[in-house]
């Protein structure tokens, strides 16, 4: 064979397509990722973790390109520890979301990734904090990633206020395994972390667990 | 982005039982619209029969497959007749032609795509019918910055046809509003 043209993943930028969601609930947090990686048309990684610990109750959620994610949440992480050593007590969810956010705003023409920042503290409880392009808002939920377009519709229509910690997690397996669905760029497993003042709960669920829709 | 109308029927009748949703260039949708109109009806007097809501996405299919370089339009033909009841048909832009229980269009469509799959369920009665398709719109119109005004909707049956018209502010409202 002659000059067979080399494979396309290896020329391709490898990003995390992803749906990404992080949602409050009344006394934490529950953030959601699909597991799926892709370097142009190729899956390169179908069972990547997406949720980044930032701090022992505190974690970011990745998408977009996966080296520049993966970079801001690794910064993050040791900014944050030097950070609550110099106060002695474990930070606030807030101030992870604005070390996150100060990255994305100065660098935000060199980098291409969303991170959504979530946990749990003692001053506010369960906090969601969305970092798109260097802007820093609280929010009760937020969805992020390529797939998230197709499940505005669905979260707007299903999200309440005052939801429990199982329906939230409920909620949360529903929207990932929705956006999967249609979404080219997100697939795989759904990875689970439930953040409260108790502890930090990690879940896998797998494919053929995920919920099923009318046409499937 | 200018918006030019807030009230554009986009819902237009090709005949009596069948009626098109446009989608993309409306000028294209608009001309290809009108020439299957006229297709249709001649073909509906040559049957001697109403026609068949797949004889009227057809010829919608053949218009835009035929001319796919210069055209940029797609279709949802929906519709009853006598041979196999309520269809629905979905043309898209380069002239595929798929029958489907549930279909959306349009660019407000990616947005809705997780709440239909999650609340669609086959043998709806008329009412759940008119309610999901409005939710669908009210939550599309949401958040797509080009959807909006006010919602059409048309319920065709064998019986015959209504127009329900939504005006913006008396569609659903969700958790953010």
């Amino acid at each position: 064979m002659l000059g067979e043209a080399e494979p396309q993943w290896l020329s391709e930028e490898v990003k995390t397509g992803t749906t990404i969601i992080a949602i409050e609930f009344n006394g934490g947090v529950v953030l959601g990722s699909d597991s799926r990686v892709s370097a142009g048309e190729s899956v390169v990684n179908r069972v990547m973790n997406k949720l980044s610990p930032l701090h022992d109750k505190i974690y970011c959620a990745l998408s977009g390109s996966a080296a520049d994610a993966q970079t801001i949440a690794e910064m993050v992480n040791y900014q944050l520890d030097v950070h609550s050593m110099e106060i002695g007590e474990d930070p606030q969810v807030r101030s992870a979301a604005t070390l996150v956010k100060n990255i994305s705003y100065k660098y935000k023409e060199e980098l291409s990734a969303h991170l959504i920042v979530a946990g749990w503290d003692r001053k506010e409880g369960g906090q969601v904090f969305a970092t798109l392009k260097g802007l820093l808002t609280r929010q009760p939920f937020a969805v992020g990633g390529s797939g998230s377009s197709y499940v505005y519709g669905f979260v707007d229509a299903e999200y309440r206020k005052g939801m429990g910690k199982k329906e939230c997690q409920q909620f949360v397996i529903n929207t990932l395994s929705l956006a999967m669905n249609r979404d080219g760029s997100s697939g795989g497993v759904a990875y689970l972390v439930t953040i409260d003042e108790h502890g930090t709960e990690e879940n896998v669920i797998l494919g053929n667990d995920l919920p099923t829709f009318f046409d499937q | 982005e200018y918006v030019s109308s807030k009230t554009i029927n986009k819902v237009i009748q090709v005949h009596d039982r069948i009626f098109c949703c446009m989608a993309g260039s409306l000028a294209d949708a608009q001309a290809v619209i009108k020439t299957a109109k006229f297709q249709l009806s001649f073909h509906s007097v040559q049957m001697e029969d109403p026609p068949l809501v797949i004889a009227a996405a057809s010829v919608l299919k053949d218009l835009c497959y035929k001319n796919k370089e210069e055209l940029q339009a797609g279709f949802i033909t929906a519709g009853w007749d006598k041979k196999k009841g309520p269809q629905v048909y979905v043309v898209s832009l380069g002239g595929m032609l798929i029958s489907q229980p549930v279909t959306l269009g349009g660019s407000g469509s990616t947005f809705i795509y997780g709440y239909v799959d999650a609340k669609y369920k086959p043998n709806m009665t008329r009412e759940e019918c008119l309610q999901f398709a409005t939710n669908a719109l009210a939550l599309a119109m949401g958040r797509d910055n080009v959807s909006g005004g006010v919602a059409h909707l048309v319920v065709i049956t064998e019986k015959g046809v209504e127009h329900v018209v939504v005006p913006g502010d008396k569609l659903p409202r969700f958790h953010d509003e």
